[in-house]
């Protein structure tokens, strides 16, 4: 029997929002180990929102990402709201769902164009991909930039937004501001169905791999925010956002310096893909139409097909903000009156990566007593190991070291970790050697 | 070293943060794609570009020092780099994750993690500042593209760039938002506060939560007194100063002064 070992380190990845590292080992012809680490310091979130009221929860928990700021605020703004009883109105909800799609357009475009399609041609950077693809990353930029617009409508600016408050908006649009968006927002339309189509005509490998997708799911509208919602996975589960703990469970596993969630013991994928997987009947038709000329039906099975989920939800943001502002009135208050109550505040919504699940714990006075944040980036964990595991072997052991790490960090950057909110969660366990 | 102006080199590092103000970058749109033909990046990992040993003309880093790993790394970055600039909150002030500074930092890191002497963070959250010369700090939670595409034109040209340390309320005035404190008591804490950021959120009709820092020759202890008057409780004045620059001297003295107030 061959003795050989091959250690392959990466010590930096490129291209994450954070950093986090991978160590492999393999030894006769099989991973024996297989670690995706995590370079990011702790900067103990949880434990500073204790003491604090909840009305500056907004502006702390966007500090957790810069990227997905509104996740963020959407996630403890719906929790308060439901345990304080607050009726939102019909407009404030609409309105989150055009900031959230802005949020899920930037996201997405930013991770396709500047992330992603690089590996997919071989290229080191998106800056290098522009030399030859300078109208692809072009309208990419455009797209994440009009993402961004949409979010600066109602929140000034793009990261760290400041116009979210629980029971509403600090501010409404003026109608005149929003017409001259929503007339950019329409012109763009050719723009994000170009991208879903070019996205599909990506090489991909062929890969099946047997996972639960998990999702937010809505009776009539692909899922984004909370209400009327319970989280669903292909595995028929229907759990309630405040149950989500008794069968969402973090824990370390030995090899692994990073928490994995499990559902019921078991890995899943959360994010474009999942969602798309579990509701494509509620994508507009325009989506379904372009998706229905390609070779690849949904629900799909491989994990790379995650990338055309995402161009797919960029489209549909689009056309949902869109619909949403079309017949746009500005509203006599922005906002409802908040009366807080004591009591255990849950909340979820589907952040660009997948469900962001919130618990707070507030007393009389509407100060926190105690906060938990499961970021999806955290939920993935397991899902990404497994699928480095089989796509490796898949690929071949016998492969090159840069081969196999080119590969390797392809498959781990498919699924747009955040690392730097997967450490913010209260319970995660490093040991280091 | 002679910094390059024809085409210098920069790099971009990411300490302790939330990658926000790298975003400053990444969402310049176009603009970007103008930057990397104007300056030579050897150094921006989320955008895939990776030599952390480069020498540099021109280094910015995102983030505050909360690791061993940290305290070393900025030092090396600081021999190698012409200019070395801090970008953001966590940079020049230690951000909002600083707030352990004030409590017993070891015991937040015993708290949550099981095995806490496995954890390689510091008990404290501090600007570059702390540890190594810094050529220039640019303010805010997130800094602006305008910051940045300022700075690096400006460089291109040999100079520094100026910045401005107005309060927050000259550019309020300039513009025409409604005071939101003087029309509805709401706090604001635009008169202690770096402008930068454009009045953003008194033209949203909330008040400043100074995440531009402390303005050159400001009077917390007026503004505090003003809160009083607006009925605000002690810690409620306290949790004002000490958010996401509590740790910039001028704020967290006068926010632990309130908090032991609150405590008596």
């Amino acid at each position: 029997m061959s003795e050989k070992t091959i250690n392959i380190n990466v010590p930096v990845l490129a291209r994450v929002e954070g950093e986090g590292a991978l160590d492999i080992r393999i030894e006769n012809g099989r991973i024996t180990q297989l670690k995706l680490r995590i370079f990011e310091p702790p900067r103990l979130f949880e434990k500073f929102l204790e003491g604090r009221h909840y009305n500056e929860v907004p502006d702390i928990v966007t500090r957790i990402c810069g990227i997905c700021p509104v996740a963020y605020q959407m996630s403890a703004v719906y929790a308060f709201e439901a345990l304080f009883n607050t009726q939102i109105t019909p407009w404030i909800d609409m309105m989150r769902r055009v900031y959230y799609c802005g949020e899920w357009i930037e996201s997405h475009a930013l991770h396709i164009h500047l992330l992603a399609a690089p590996d997919f041609f071989g290229f080191e950077s998106a800056p290098a991909m522009a030399k030859q693809f300078p109208d692809e990353v072009r309208r990419g930029l455009q797209l994440q930039g009009l993402g961004n617009e949409i979010i600066k409508l109602f929140g000034a600016r793009s990261v760290n937004p400041i116009g979210v408050k629980i029971g509403g908006f600090h501010k409404a649009p003026e109608a005149e501001t929003v017409a001259v968006l929503l007339h950019k927002l329409r012109a763009a339309l050719p723009d994000a169905k170009a991208l879903l189509e070019w996205v599909t005509t990506f090489d991909f490998p062929e890969r099946s791999q047997d996972f639960v997708s998990v999702s937010l799911q809505h009776p009539f509208e692909y899922p984004i925010n909370m209400r009327g919602t319970a989280i669903r996975s292909s595995a028929g589960h229907k759990i309630a956002i405040n149950e989500f703990e008794a069968h969402f469970k973090e824990s370390q596993v030995p090899h692994s310096t990073a928490l994995h969630c499990h559902l019921d013991g078991e890995p899943y994928l959360a994010g474009p893909l999942a969602r798309l997987n579990l509701n494509y009947n509620l994508l507009h038709d325009e989506v379904k139409e372009t998706l229905g000329n390609i070779d690849i039906a949904f629900p799909s099975s491989n994990p790379y097909h995650n990338i055309v989920a995402r161009a797919a939800e960029v489209y549909y943001g689009l056309l949902e903000a869109v619909r949403l502002l079309e017949d746009y009135r500005r509203p006599a208050s922005p906002a409802v009156e908040v009366t807080p109550i004591a009591g255990t505040a849950y909340g979820c919504t589907e952040a660009p990566r997948g469900l962001l699940w919130h618990r707070y714990e507030i007393d009389d006075s509407g100060i926190i007593t105690a906060a938990r944040l499961v970021p999806p980036t955290s939920q993935n964990q397991a899902r990404i190991e497994a699928d480095l595991r089989l796509s490796l072997e898949a690929l071949g052991l016998d492969n090159d070291e840069a081969t196999l790490r080119q590969h390797a960090e392809q498959v781990i950057r498919n699924y747009d970790p955040c690392i730097s909110c997967a450490t913010h969660f209260l319970d995660l366990r490093v040991s280091r050697r | 070293m002679k910094i390059n102006h024809n085409r210098p080199t920069v790099a971009v590092h990411k300490f302790t943060s939330c990658d926000g103000c790298q975003l400053a970058i990444l969402n310049l749109g176009e603009a970007l794609l103008t930057l990397t033909e104007l300056v030579e990046i050897k150094q921006f990992a989320e955008a895939g570009i990776l030599d952390e040993h480069a020498t540099v003309d021109i280094a910015f880093i995102e983030g505050s020092i909360s690791t061993p790993r940290e305290m070393a790394q900025v030092k090396k970055i600081r021999e190698q780099s012409h200019y070395l600039i801090a970008m953001g909150a966590c940079a020049t002030s230690g951000g909002i994750q600083a707030l352990r500074n004030m409590s017993d930092g070891q015991a937040w890191i015993d708290a949550i993690y099981a095995s806490p002497q496995h954890i390689e963070s510091l008990t404290t959250s501090t600007p570059l500042s702390d540890h190594v010369r810094i050529d220039l700090e640019l303010w805010g939670c997130p800094v602006s593209s305008h910051q940045i595409t300022a700075t690096v034109r400006a460089l291109l040209f040999g100079v520094l760039p100026k910045i401005e340390h107005d309060k927050v309320c000259m550019a309020c005035k300039r513009s025409q938002a409604v005071c939101v404190m003087v029309s509805r008591g709401e706090p604001c804490m635009g008169p202690v506060t770096n402008t930068g950021c454009g009045a953003l959120c008194p033209q949203f009709g909330r008040g400043c939560y100074a995440c531009y820092g402390p303005a050159e020759n400001p009077n917390p202890n007026a503004l505090a007194s003003r809160f009083e008057g607006l009925g605000m409780s002690a810690s409620e004045i306290s949790r004002n100063f000490l958010f996401i620059n509590n740790n910039a001297p001028v704020f967290q003295t006068i926010g632990q002064k309130y908090s032991e107030r609150r405590d008596e």
